[in-house]
C-alpha cells in the first residue's frame, strides 16, 4: 500500500517521469524543452517539500515584548522557540529557478536559430536534411 | 591581495566577462579575455605553489566560516586542476584571436570572449569550491557558456549539436541536484567537509543507508553524463566536431577534465573510499564501462573520415583511461588518472589546435582533403605528429607517462587483463593517428604550392602545447610528484 505520509515524494516522482518521458519521446524541440522544464520543476518541488515541517512557520526570530500582545509570544523567554521550516532548501531553489530560466531561454533561442537554419524544429526532419547533403 | 587570491581566481574572469560583452568590439574584448585568462593562470600557479609548501588553503567567502557560509577549499587536487584549466585557457585565448576572426562573424566576437571568460570562471569555481550546491551553480555557469560557444560554429549542425548537449547536460545537472538534495535531507549540510564527516555516521546508523545510496547513484550518473563516460557520451562527438576550432581545442582539454575531477571529489572526499568501493562496489560498474569505452570508442574513431570527429571519439576513449584509473581505487591508479588529466589536456589540445590550423587554411578537416599537407603545411602537420605520438604513448612523451602509471597500477593489483586492454587501446590509437599521417605525408595534391603554412599566431600556441607534452614527458618528476600527492590527499593516505 502506498503510504500517504510520503505523498510529496510520489507527486515529485510522477512529475519527474512525465517530464523525462516527454523529453525522451518527443521529436519537436520545443516539446523537448517543455519536458526538460517539467523535469527540473519536479526537483524544485522536491526541495521545497522537504524543507516544510507540518505546523512550522516562517523562520523569523521572535523576541518577547515587541509584538504588542500577541498570544504566540511567551513573555518569560528572551527568544521563544518556534517550530519553523528550514529555509535553506527554499533559498537553494531560488538559484535553481534562475538556472532553469537561463537554460530554457538559451534552449529556446537555439530552437529559433535552428528554425532559421533548417526551416523546421522536428528532430527527424532535421536529421533527414543533414543526411541529404 | 594574495590573501584573497582564491576568490579573485574565480571573480576576476566573472567580472571581466560582462566588460568584454559591453566593449562589443573584437580587439578590446580579446584583450580583456586574454588579461583575464593570464591573470587566472598566474593566480593558479601561485596557489599550487602555496599548496605544495603550506598545505590546504581554506578561504571563507565573506568571512563566514564553513557550515554557515561557503568555503573555497584548495588542496593538491584542486590546485592541479586549476593549473590545467588556466594554462589551456591562457594558450587557447592567444590561439582564439585569429581562429575566431576566421570562423565566427565579426559582431559576435565580443560575446564569444564573454562566454569564454564565463566558462573559465565556472570551471575554476567547480575545481576550488568546498560546497556541493556551489558546485551545481558553477557547473551551470560553465555549461551554459559552453552551449553558446558551441552554437557559434558556422555549420548549421553546430546548432543541433549545441541543443543536444543542452538537453543532455541539463538532465545531468538536474540529476546532480537530486543527489545533492537527498544528501541534504540525510545530513542537513552542504559543505563537502561536513558531508564527509556525517555520511559515515548516517550510513553506520543504518537508517539512511538507502537514501545515501540513491544520492550516490544520482550523483554518479549525473557527473558521468557531463564527463561523457562511454554509454552517456552521445552529445560529445557532434559538439566537438561542429564547434569553432578554438572552442573545441579549449573545451576538449578542460571541461571533461574538470568533470573527472568532480567525480573523484565526490567518490573519495564526500562519500569516502569505503562507501564508494565497499558499499556501492563502484569498481564493478566503472571498470567495465571504462574498458568498453577504450576499446569501442577507439574502434569507432578508426572509421571516422572527419578528423575532428575522429579526435572526439578518441577523447571518449581517453576519458575511459582516466575513469579506469579511478576505478582501480589505489593510490597509484588514482594518480594515473590525475596525471592523465593533465597529459591528455596537453596532447588533445594540441591535436585539435593543429586541426584548427588546417581548417584555417583549407576550410575542411576531412581526411581526404588533407592530402599532401605534410609538404604544404610542414609545421602544422609536425605538431599533429608530435601530439599524435603522445596519444599513442611513445616514450619521451606525456602519453607514455600516463600509460606507464596506469599499467603499473593495474599490475600492482594483478589485473593482467586490464593492462593488456590499455596496450590494445594504444595500438588502436596508433591506427587512427596513422590514418591521418599517411594521407597527409604520402599522398600528393595538385595545389600544393598554393597552400601556405598557418600563421604564427596559430602555430605558436599549438607548438607551445606540443613542446609541453614533450617537456613533461621527459621531465615527468614534477607532474607525477604532484599527481601522487594529490591521489594521497584524495584517498586520505598521509605521506
Amino acid at each position: 500500500m502506498i503510504s500517504f505520509t510520503l505523498f510529496n515524494y510520489w507527486a515529485v516522482i510522477v512529475l519527474m517521469m512525465v517530464g523525462f518521458y516527454t523529453l525522451i519521446s518527443r521529436d519537436n524541440l520545443v516539446k523537448k524543452l517543455i519536458g526538460l522544464n517539467i523535469f527540473q520543476t519536479s526537483v524544485i518541488m522536491m526541495y521545497v517539500s522537504i524543507g516544510k515541517i507540518t505546523g512550522g512557520t516562517a523562520p523569523i526570530l521572535m523576541e518577547s515584548g515587541d509584538h504588542g500582545g500577541e498570544v504566540a509570544v511567551d513573555a518569560g523567554h528572551a527568544a521563544v522557540e518556534v517550530l519553523y521550516s528550514n529555509p535553506i532548501p527554499h533559498v537553494l531553489m531560488l538559484t535553481a529557478i534562475v538556472v532553469g530560466v537561463a537554460t530554457l531561454a538559451l534552449g529556446l533561442s537555439l530552437v529559433v536559430r535552428i528554425n532559421e537554419a533548417y526551416g523546421t524544429i522536428e528532430e527527424d526532419e532535421i536529421a533527414r536534411k543533414d543526411n541529404a547533403r | 591581495m594574495s590573501q584573497n587570491l582564491p576568490a579573485l581566481l574565480v571573480v576576476v574572469p566573472m567580472l571581466l566577462a560582462p566588460i568584454a560583452a559591453l566593449l562589443n568590439r573584437s580587439g578590446p574584448a580579446w584583450v580583456v579575455a586574454a588579461g583575464g585568462s593570464w591573470f587566472a593562470f598566474g593566480a593558479a600557479v601561485q596557489l599550487l605553489r602555496r599548496v605544495m609548501t603550506e598545505g590546504v588553503i581554506v578561504y571563507s567567502l565573506g568571512g563566514w566560516a564553513a557550515p554557515i557560509g561557503i568555503e573555497y577549499r584548495i588542496d593538491m587536487v584542486s590546485a592541479f586542476v586549476t593549473v590545467i584549466v588556466t594554462s589551456i585557457a591562457a594558450v587557447g585565448v592567444i590561439y582564439a584571436r585569429v581562429s575566431v576572426a576566421d570562423e565566427i562573424s565579426e559582431d559576435r566576437h565580443a560575446l564569444f570572449y564573454a562566454a569564454f571568460l564565463l566558462n573559465v570562471c565556472g570551471l575554476l569555481g567547480i575545481a576550488i569550491t568546498g560546497d556541493v550546491f556551489n558546485v551545481f551553480v558553477f557547473l551551470e555557469i560553465s555549461s551554459l557558456s559552453a552551449y553558446s560557444m558551441i552554437a557559434l560554429g558556422h555549420d548549421r549542425r553546430a546548432l543541433t549539436a549545441a541543443f543536444q548537449y543542452l538537453i543532455m547536460g541539463s538532465v545531468g545537472a538536474t540529476f546532480i541536484v537530486i543527489g545533492i538534495g537527498l544528501l541534504f535531507v540525510m545530513t542537513g549540510t552542504l559543505g563537502m567537509m561536513d558531508l564527509a564527516q556525517r555520511i559515515p555516521e548516517v550510513w553506520a546508523s543504518g537508517e539512511g543507508d538507502r537514501t545515501i545510496a540513491v544520492a550516490f547513484t544520482f550523483l554518479t550518473v549525473g557527473v558521468t553524463l557531463k564527463l561523457a563516460l562511454f554509454p552517456l557520451h552521445l552529445w560529445l562527438p557532434n559538439a566537438y566536431t561542429y564547434a569553432p576550432s578554438a572552442v573545441t581545442g579549449y573545451m576538449a582539454a578542460t571541461s571533461t577534465k574538470v568533470m573527472v575531477y568532480l567525480l573523484m571529489r565526490f567518490f573519495f572526499t564526500v562519500f569516502g573510499e569505503q562507501f564508494s568501493f565497499d558499499r556501492m562496489q563502484l569498481d564493478m560498474v566503472l571498470m567495465p564501462l571504462a574498458l568498453v569505452a577504450i576499446l569501442a570508442m577507439s574502434l569507432v574513431a578508426i572509421y571516422q573520415t572527419n578528423v575532428k570527429r575522429l579526435l572526439a571519439f578518441s577523447s571518449v576513449a581517453q576519458i575511459g583511461y582516466m575513469v579506469l584509473g579511478i576505478s582501480l581505487g589505489s593510490v597509484l591508479g588514482v594518480a594515473a588518472g590525475i596525471i592523465h588529466l593533465f597529459n591528455h589536456a596537453l596532447m588533445k589540445g594540441a591535436l585539435f589546435m593543429a586541426m584548427g590550423c588546417v581548417m584555417y587554411r583549407i576550410g575542411s578537416v576531412r581526411i581526404e582533403d588533407m592530402k599532401g599537407l605534410g609538404k604544404a603545411m610542414p609545421w602544422t602537420m609536425a605538431a599533429f605528429v608530435g601530439a599524435g605520438l603522445s596519444m599513442i604513448g611513445v616514450p619521451l612523451t606525456v602519453g607514455f607517462i600516463s600509460k606507464w602509471y596506469l599499467v603499473q597500477a593495474a599490475l600492482a593489483q594483478g589485473s593482467w587483463f586490464v593492462a593488456a586492454i590499455v596496450m590494445v587501446g594504444s595500438l588502436m590509437a596508433l591506427i587512427y593517428i596513422w590514418k591521418v599521417i599517411e594521407v597527409a605525408y604520402f599522398e600528393r595534391r595538385e595545389d600544393e604550392d598554393e597552400i601556405q603554412e598557418a600563421p604564427l599566431s596559430l602555430l605558436v600556441p599549438t607548438w607551445a602545447l606540443v613542446a609541453a607534452s614533450f617537456w613533461f614527458g621527459i621531465d615527468a618528476g614534477t607532474t607525477s610528484q604532484v599527481a601522487i600527492s594529490a591521489a594521497e590527499t584524495l584517498l586520505g593516505v598521509m605521506p
